[in-house]
Parts: structure tokens; C-alpha cells; sequence
């Protein structure tokens, strides 16, 4: 009599392991299946071309994607420079502050924003700066990007700052550091390992946004460094190519997606190492 | 056995301070978290160059007390400070007295030791000079090196003064942490319990230090652990329930308290 | 929990003090006894349970010993394991006392004594009286009892004297006595050395119960 009710709970136990099994091997298998899909399809088009060359007339074979790759890395750059210095002081304040009304307006905006969809935020980009400039530029795109990065990196900031131990923050200021110095010299420095993940993770995720990008950054087939000026985009130039009726730019679109997911995953990566790195020095 | 007798009520502060200086005093001391009175008219004098131990129950407000003592406790959300409390004819709680500049002259040491996590053992002690700003890299060496002797750290860590503070044992961080607070030469050193987290042998050396120090500064330190407070202090302090109820030199206290509460702590009756 | 223990310990090493002061008691009043019947044999009993005296004062000292080891004591639990230290060096040196006036009983045998003793068990019956109150104050911590026991040395000392004078006249009328009054004298000497080790009991009591040291021997 026990033994059936043993074997029969064992029987459910298994079950259950085997079926939570399959359900994780499920999850990965999308991931792998583009993956696979992009390697087979865009390996081909990937050579030296297509990493030195700008895009060649429509029509004609050849050419690559070097000013978008470029321009890609451009727009990080604007990017950070907009969205890290205030999402970090910003998650520096909701964590040193963190029942202040402020704090809780503040924390309540970044929610809504991370829901807000990309393109509106590129639309407030172009009504705020493409207008007044009359044209397009990288620095627009640069600025909606940064302000999706902003949400992110204080959040995540926040969370960091808040993990920091609260004697370390007494130590300092026992020593007679005064306050201010003690979060910008000492709490913010034991943090920077985390929130430099923060950024990194934040940085992968709009690094690959098109939708803001189509009426800030506008795309170029030429080579531009001019923050003034338009400026092409990888995931501009892969929809461009898509839409396109050209074969040889189906493939360099392909292309263009393989490098553009191949720079996301090394940048989380990279952001995973560093932050286990982080935990075993703890 | 031993009950307490009717005795004459010397006044125990005044005697015990006949031929010392006062180092720290404070006058009817009041301290509140929001609405908790947790230290209630503490009046004191604390010998200068002596060490001074602070003893009672949990939640009797010693280490509130001592937070009061390098304005430490008003930097809790809801924390209120009320009285005087004096250094050199000075009251710290004056209005128009930097704060930051009362916690240079009173260090404090805490219960777990806390080095700064991404500073190496260099950086760590001399912490309290680079972020006041002082430039000069010798005399920084200099007050490093002096710093880590006072605390008896020197030689164990002379050789990998690079490596970070936390790879030091937990009596060794404690030390360092001592080293920290001195090179910023404070004229009163607080400690918190510093003891209590580490192994016998490094209590035991914890206490020698504290000895030492005491030829030169004033030293205040609260403990649980009432052995330790006969053992290292020559002044002691009973606090209860947010009160002073005796005070006086340790010797006395321990073997012939004058009020009953403090006899019971002392044998365990509580607390 | 540990405080009833302790408790427990404390009271049973009261009651054994009391214990030795009796028997320390009781010794010196058996001898004087020997002294007055001249029972040679008692004599040698007494001189013989002094081990048992002395081994009853190591089993204090060795309990005192482990209480302060273990228990840490403070304020009045510290002078009080203190105080029984120190007094159950005092009964142990009283039961001594007796044993020396044992040793002289024997010493005498059979001669006969040079003086009625009269005085001699005065000293005894105060020694008795004082060790009463002694024991009284220690059991009930009475800081005053015990002073006004250690004041009954004084009537000791002044018998002690009266007896010396009363010896030493009849030395000088004749010579033949001396070695028996010389005896006479050993055992008076050893009745106001016990005495004055009940003064130090006193003294025990006193910083026991206040804390204040003083000299109540005067």
C-alpha cells in the first residue's frame, strides 16, 4: 500500500523534472534557430568588402556596410554620452534619497518610459531637434537613444548603489568626509563594477532600436561624421536593404543582421563575465 | 551573598575624576529617533587620555550615546540631538559648527570591520587625507606608515601595502580600520563594540592596541561584554534604559557598584 | 538559568563555611576540655581530625577556585567568593590553634597543674561566644554583628594577660613550675591566636557586606 503511493509520487516528480526540462530546451531553441538561420544565410555575404566598402549604386552587386556599421557605434557613442551621466547621478539620487517625493516621481517616469514605444521617442527626438535644425542628423538619433538608454541605467544604478553596504558609507563619513564626497568618491566607486553592467546591458539593447532612428539619423549611403548631418545606421541600412528588390542586398541585409546580433551578444556577454567577475571579488 | 549595604553615597564622578582631565563632556544630552527618547539627560565626563567603557543591556542607548558623542547620530532619517557636549571649552553642537570637522577630531571604529572595499591597504588608511585633499605624496607615506605602526599592522602588511583591504583577516581588517581612523589624528577615538565580531586572540590584541592608544588619546569604547570592559578600561560607565546610573573608576564599579541595578547586570541578574 | 546554579553553588559554599567554623569550634573547645581533664587520649583525636579540618579548607579553596574560573563574578558575588577564600584560611589556621593545645596537653601527660585554670576556659567560653556571632553575621550578612564580635577580642587579650601575670608570679615564687607553666602560657597564646583570627573573619564579613576594607583589630 505505501509502496504504490511512493512509486506513483515518484513517477510525478519525474514528470515534472523531464517536462521543466523540455520547456527550457523549447526556449532555447528559437534562439539557436535564428542564430543558425542568420549564420547560413548572411555568412556567405560576409568579406572583406563588406566590412571596408560603403553601399554601391542600386543595382550593382558589391559594395558593404562599413559607414553603418560605424555609424552604429557613432550613435552608442552619442547615446552614452546623453543617457550615462543622468541615469547614473539620477539612480545616484533615487538610491542615496530614496523617499524623497522626487525619488518616487522620478522612479515612476522611468517605468512609463521603458513601456513608451520606441518611435514615439524618435518622434520627440525630431519635433525637439531635426525640426529647429531643419534636417537630419546623427546627433538626434544619438539623443533618442540616449534618452531610451536613461530609464535603464538608473534603474539599474539604483539597484546598485542600494546594495552598497551602509557601513561602508558610515566608514567615510566617520572619517569626516563630507557627505556629497562620500557617495561621488566612495559609494559610487563601489558600485562602478555593477553599474557599468547596467550601462553595458542598456547600451546592447538600443544598440540594435530602428524604429527611433527613422526620422532622427535619417540612414546615409555615404560615409559621414558629422554629428550635424545624417548618418547611416546598421539597422537602417539592413531595413533599407530588405525592402529593397535587389538579391545582392537580401544577402548584405542578412549580413548586416548576423553583425548586428553578433555585436549585442558580445556586449551582454562581456557585461555577464564582468559583473561574475564582479561577484567573486565580493 | 553580597547584598549592597548602606554605605555613604560618594559622588563617584567627582571623586573619580580628582586628578584627571576631562577629555569629552557632555551636559543633560538628550536623543531621539522620531519620537523614541533613547538617551535621557546624560551628563559625563570622560577623562582625557583614559579609556572609557560604556556598559549595559541591549537597547540601553550606549551605542546611540557614543553616535552622539561625533555627531553621527543625526545623520539618521528622524534623529534628533538636544544638550551640550564639550571638547576643549567647546560645544560641538553649537550652531555654526561643521559637523564634519567635529568627526575629524572624534574617529569612530565599528562593530564589523568595514575597509573600503575597492581601495588597497594604502589607499584604505590614508583615505581620510586624499579625500580632504592632501596632496603631498610623502607626508601621505609618512602618516600611512605611522598610522599602520599605532595600530600594530605595520609589519604584517608593509610588504603588500597594493593589495586590497579586504584581503586581510578579519582581526587584521579591524586594525586597519583603526589605522584608518588614526591617520586622520583624532583627539577622541570611539569604538563600537569593536570587538565582538572577532576571534579571543584578536580581542585579546584588539584591547592591547586600545591600551596603547590610550597614552595618547582619548578613547571611549562600548561593549557588551563585561570582562572586557573590567579588563581595558580604568573608567566605566552603566547605562540603562537610555540613563547614566553610575559612573565611576572601574575598579570600583566591578567590585562595589553603589546602585542596586548596577550590581544586578553585573551578576547576571539581567540584561 | 546559569544564575540559579550559581546561586545554588554560592549558598552551599556558605553553608560549608559555617560548617568548618563549627568544627574549627569544636576543636578548641575539646581541647581546652583535654586540658581540664587531662585526657591524653582526647588529645590525640583532635590532633588526628586535624587533617580532616585542613582537607575540608582545600575543597574550598578548590571550589572558590573553579567558580572564578567559570563564572566570571562581579561586585558583590566577586567579594563574596573572595571572602570565603580568605576566611577558610583563618578557621583552618583556628583549627590549627587547637591542635597546638592539643600537642601541649600531651606534652603536660599527667603532671599535675600549676593553677586551678579559671581563666583559661573564660578565654574559651568568649572564643565560643565570638565564633557564634561570627557565624551568625556571615550567614546573615550583618556588617554590624561582625564588628561587635571582633570588639570581644579585646576581653581575650585582657584575660590572656591576666593570665601571663598569674604564670609568671608563680615561676618567680618557684623555678620547679616553668616547664609546666610554660605550657600554661603555650596554650593561652593559642587562645588569643584563635581569637585573633576570628577578628580577621570579621574583617572578611565586613568587606563582604560593604565593600569597605577595614581594620577591626585594634
Amino acid at each position: 500500500m505505501m509502496d504504490r503511493r511512493y512509486w506513483f509520487r515518484r513517477g510525478k516528480d519525474r514528470g515534472m523534472a523531464v517536462l521543466t526540462f523540455l520547456c527550457t530546451i523549447a526556449v532555447l531553441i528559437p534562439l539557436f534557430l535564428v542564430l543558425g538561420f542568420l549564420v547560413r544565410t548572411g555568412a556567405s555575404a560576409l568579406n572583406w568588402d563588406f566590412f571596408t566598402k560603403i553601399p554601391g549604386a542600386a543595382g550593382e552587386p558589391g559594395g558593404g556596410m562599413a559607414n553603418a556599421i560605424a555609424g552604429t557605434l557613432l550613435l552608442i557613442g552619442l547615446a552614452a554620452l546623453v543617457g550615462i551621466p543622468v541615469g547614473v547621478l539620477g539612480g545616484t539620487f533615487l538610491a542615496e534619497y530614496p523617499h524623497a517625493r522626487l525619488s518616487q516621481l522620478a522612479r515612476f517616469t522611468a517605468d512609463v518610459m521603458n513601456g513608451i514605444p520606441s518611435i514615439v521617442i524618435g518622434l520627440f527626438a525630431y519635433v525637439l531637434i531635426v525640426l529647429p535644425m531643419r534636417h537630419f542628423s546623427a546627433l538626434s538619433g544619438g539623443v533618442a537613444l540616449g534618452v531610451m538608454l536613461i530609464p535603464t541605467v538608473m534603474r539599474t544604478t539604483e539597484e546598485i548603489i542600494r546594495l552598497v553596504p551602509q557601513s561602508v558609507r558610515e566608514a567615510a563619513l566617520a572619517l569626516g568626509i563630507p557627505t556629497w564626497k562620500t557617495t561621488v568618491r566612495v559609494v559610487i566607486p563601489t558600485a562602478a563594477a555593477g553599474i557599468v553592467t547596467g550601462i553595458m546591458v542598456g547600451l546592447a539593447r538600443v544598440a540594435g532600436e530602428t524604429a527611433p532612428l527613422l526620422f532622427t539619423a535619417f540612414g546615409n549611403r555615404f560615409w559621414n561624421w558629422n554629428i550635424l548631418k545624417p548618418v547611416a545606421a546598421l539597422p537602417l541600412q539592413i531595413f533599407a536593404y530588405a525592402i529593397s528588390p535587389f538579391d545582392d542586398w537580401h544577402r548584405q541585409a542578412w549580413a548586416g543582421a548576423l553583425v548586428l546580433v553578433t555585436i549585442v551578444l558580445i556586449v551582454s556577454v562581456a557585461a555577464r563575465v564582468a559583473s561574475s567577475r564582479q561577484a567573486k571579488l565580493r | 551573598m553580597g547584598q549592597v549595604m548602606e554605605v555613604p553615597r560618594v559622588d563617584r564622578q567627582a571623586a573619580a575624576l580628582i586628578d584627571h582631565t576631562t577629555g569629552i563632556q557632555t551636559d543633560d544630552v538628550h536623543a531621539w529617533f522620531d519620537h523614541l527618547h533613547a538617551l535621557r539627560g546624560i551628563t559625563i565626563a570622560i577623562p582625557e587620555r583614559k579609556i572609557t567603557a560604556i556598559i549595559g543591556p541591549s537597547g540601553c542607548g550606549k551605542s546611540t550615546f557614543l553616535r552622539c558623542l561625533n555627531r553621527m547620530h543625526e545623520l539618521v532619517p528622524g534623529a534628533r540631538v538636544r544638550g551640550k557636549v564639550v571638547m576643549d571649552g567647546q560645544d560641538i553642537y553649537r550652531p555654526g559648527v561643521d559637523p564634519v570637522q567635529v568627526r575629524r577630531r572624534v574617529g569612530m571604529v565599528f562593530q564589523k570591520p568595514n575597509p573600503f572595499p575597492t581601495m588597497s591597504i594604502y589607499e584604505n588608511v590614508a583615505a581620510g587625507l586624499t579625500l580632504a585633499g592632501e596632496g603631498d605624496r610623502r607626508r601621505r607615506d609618512e602618516v600611512v606608515e605611522q598610522s599602520l605602526r599605532a595600530a600594530a599592522l605595520w609589519d604584517e602588511v608593509k610588504d603588500r601595502l597594493r593589495k586590497p583591504g579586504t584581503s586581510l583577516s578579519g582581526g587584521q581588517q579591524q586594525r586597519l580600520c583603526i589605522a584608518r581612523a588614526l591617520a586622520v589624528s583624532p583627539e577622541v577615538l570611539l569604538m563600537d563594540e569593536p570587538a565582538s565580531a572577532l576571534d579571543p586572540a584578536s580581542t585579546l590584541r584588539i584591547e592591547e592596541l586600545a591600551r596603547d592608544l590610550a597614552k595618547d588619546i582619548t578613547i571611549v569604547i562600548v561593549t557588551h561584554n563585561m570582562q572586557q570592559a573590567a579588563r581595558v578600561s580604568d573608567f566605566t560607565g552603566f547605562f540603562l534604559d537610555g540613563q547614566l546610573i553610575e559612573f565611576g573608576a572601574t575598579n570600583d564599579i566591578f567590585t562595589r557598584p553603589q546602585d542596586r541595578r548596577t550590581e544586578d547586570y553585573l551578576t547576571g541578574r539581567f540584561g | 538559568m546559569t544564575r540559579q546554579a550559581f546561586e545554588r553553588d554560592l549558598q552551599r559554599l556558605a553553608d560549608d563555611v559555617v560548617q568548618m567554623g563549627r568544627r574549627a569550634g569544636e576543636a578548641i573547645h575539646r581541647a581546652v576540655e583535654a586540658l581540664q581533664t587531662r585526657d591524653v587520649v582526647l588529645a590525640e583525636r583532635i590532633i588526628a581530625e586535624d587533617d580532616a579540618i585542613d582537607a575540608a579548607h582545600l575543597d574550598l579553596e578548590q571550589r572558590c577556585l573553579r567558580l572564578l574560573a567559570t563564572q566570571q563574578p562581579m561586585a558583590g558575588d566577586l567579594r563574596a567568593i573572595a571572602s570565603v577564600f580568605a576566611i577558610a584560611i583563618d578557621l583552618e589556621r583556628m583549627a590549627d590553634h587547637a591542635e597546638g593545645i592539643s600537642r601541649a596537653v600531651k606534652r603536660l601527660g599527667s603532671a599535675p597543674l600549676v593553677k586551678p585554670l579559671v581563666d583559661l576556659p573564660r578565654m574559651e567560653a568568649r572564643i565560643q561566644e565570638m565564633l557564634r556571632e561570627t557565624l551568625d553575621a556571615f550567614r546573615t550578612h550583618d556588617a554590624t554583628r561582625a564588628a561587635r564580635a571582633a570588639a570581644m577580642d579585646d576581653v581575650v587579650d585582657e584575660l590572656r594577660n591576666r593570665v601571663l601575670r598569674d604564670l609568671l608570679d608563680s615561676m618567680i615564687q618557684d623555678p620547679q613550675t616553668v616547664p609546666r607553666a610554660l605550657e600554661l602560657l603555650i596554650v593561652a597564646r593559642h587562645l588569643e591566636r584563635a581569637a585573633d583570627h576570628l577578628t580577621n573573619v570579621d574583617e572578611r564579613i565586613v568587606y563582604m557586606v560593604t565593600g569597605e576594607m577595614r581594620e577591626l583589630n585594634v
